[in-house]
């Protein structure tokens, strides 16, 4: 197996871990970056980035590009679509082995692996995933042309976006697990007013079915218990976000939302181990605030180093 | 019409006729610069500068070129309905097709199982 030893190790490529990579890298703190996808993380879904403070108006994409170029300028080693298959940060040598092949050695970690859509992980979701089945109205929403959808979810997220898809589809069906709506007042007013939408609420989609593409749903009514079918086009699927912390059950503190637990410098339950950004017990999920977050992490972790 | 990545683009459909044509094991994915497609087109990179899957020819096509008809009127594609749309040709014939965004995992999966 090839071994690799760096000062510090981030893993995700998202805005917490490049900024992290740029602050520790600029430190003269060798780091490497692990992500399992694209550099950029959920920054690269935001088509539109307006309150970046001194950027106008930028997309998600540019802005991690930008990121990157800067981590990299600085000396910062990344490397994206890797599959970590291994982890242990319980001791003083931090070892992580990806792609089963390569392993690498840090005296520091910090997490920043951020979160994905939550999924309704109801029977036939996978399957018609891209038949029928979306996670981005921006990218989908023109095949929906005068056809009936749904959309699962009663956050801004949804709401916004069932508005959207009133541009292209005949009827928007928002179908919602409860029977008030968290969104903002502004998002329901809009989405009230709104003849194309109509509601389905405290009920869920327990089911999806189709040939070979999305031609039925099943849904539940959360109160009853009954379910019926309803023959549709498309659905798309906005219910939040859940963390990417799979591979730290049992070897960090988490709470009850899987979020990772942090002190005020972000250190987590694990000595010498830092978390930053959306997968963190925190309030508020913004660019900006996952920016802070890397920038708290490397320097409390490049301190921890130095003091080692 | 061309897709602002740093794969190699296909821009009509003589450019599509002669990859799958000339070449044994052709991956082309076909979409905007969206956040859909972009994780594919980043995997697509990764692959491509690997060095290990040299016996592989990784294109891309913007989905709103009028020639990328070749990709969207395939019957494989028939039930897609999210971008993007990505294909595995296979001595010029389609041995897999898939929609929507898809991880490196997903990727390497077909691409080890299609094109050993």
């Amino acid at each position: 197996m090839e071994k690799y030893d760096f000062d510090l190790i981030i893993i995700g490529a998202g805005p917490a871990g490049l900024t992290a990579g740029i602050y520790a890298s600029r430190a003269k703190t060798s780091t490497l970056i692990l992500d399992i996808g694209i550099v950029g993380g959920q920054m690269v879904l935001t088509y539109e980035i307006a309150n970046y403070p001194g950027v106008e108006q930028t997309s998600g994409f540019m802005l991690s590009k930008t990121m990157k170029k800067q981590a990299i300028s600085f000396g910062c080693e990344i490397k994206s679509n890797v599959k970590i298959t291994h982890f242990d940060c319980s001791r003083k040598v931090k070892k992580i082995i990806v792609n089963d092949s390569i392993e690498y050695n840090a005296k520091a970690v910090i997490i920043a692996t951020g979160g994905r859509p939550r999924s309704l992980n109801a029977k036939g979701e996978e399957i018609f995933k891209g038949k029928g089945i979306s996670y981005c109205a921006t990218c989908d929403g023109d095949f929906y042309q005068n056809k009936e959808i749904i959309v699962v979810g009663g956050g801004n997220s949804a709401l916004e976006e069932a508005v959207s898809l009133t541009k292209y589809a005949s009827k928007v069906t928002v179908v919602h697990q409860f029977n008030y709506f968290q969104a903002f007042d502004f998002a329901i007013k809009e989405a009230k007013a709104n003849g194309k939408i109509e509601y389905i609420m405290e009920s869920t989609i327990v089911g999806f079915e189709g040939h070979e593409k999305l031609e039925n749903v099943i849904i539940k009514n959360l109160k009853t218990g009954k379910e019926h079918y309803m023959k549709i086009d498309g659905v798309f699927i906005f219910i939040g976000y859940e963390p990417n912390t799979e591979f730290l059950k049992g070897k960090i503190d988490l709470n009850e939302r899987n979020e990772i637990l942090t002190n005020d410098d972000l250190a987590t339950s694990l000595d010498g181990v830092f978390a930053a950004g959306d997968v963190r017990k925190k309030n508020i999920r913004q660019i900006t605030t996952s920016v802070a977050d890397g920038t708290i992490a490397a320097i409390n972790a490049v301190n921890y180093i130095q003091c080692k | 019409m061309l897709l602002q990545t740093n794969l190699k683009h296909i821009a009509t459909e003589d450019d599509f006729n002669k990859i799958i044509n000339e070449n044994e094991n052709v991956m082309i994915c076909c979409g905007r610069m969206g956040p859909m497609c972009l994780p594919v087109y980043d995997v697509m990179e990764e692959f491509e500068n690997s060095g290990d899957y040299n016996h592989v020819g990784f294109r891309d096509m913007l989905f709103d070129n009028p020639d990328a008809h070749v990709i969207r009127n395939l019957p494989e594609c028939s039930g897609f309905m999210g971008l993007p749309f990505t294909v595995y040709f296979k001595n010029g014939k389609v041995v897999k097709a898939t929609s929507s965004i898809q991880s490196a995992e997903q990727v390497k999966e077909i691409l080890d199982t299609e094109f050993k």
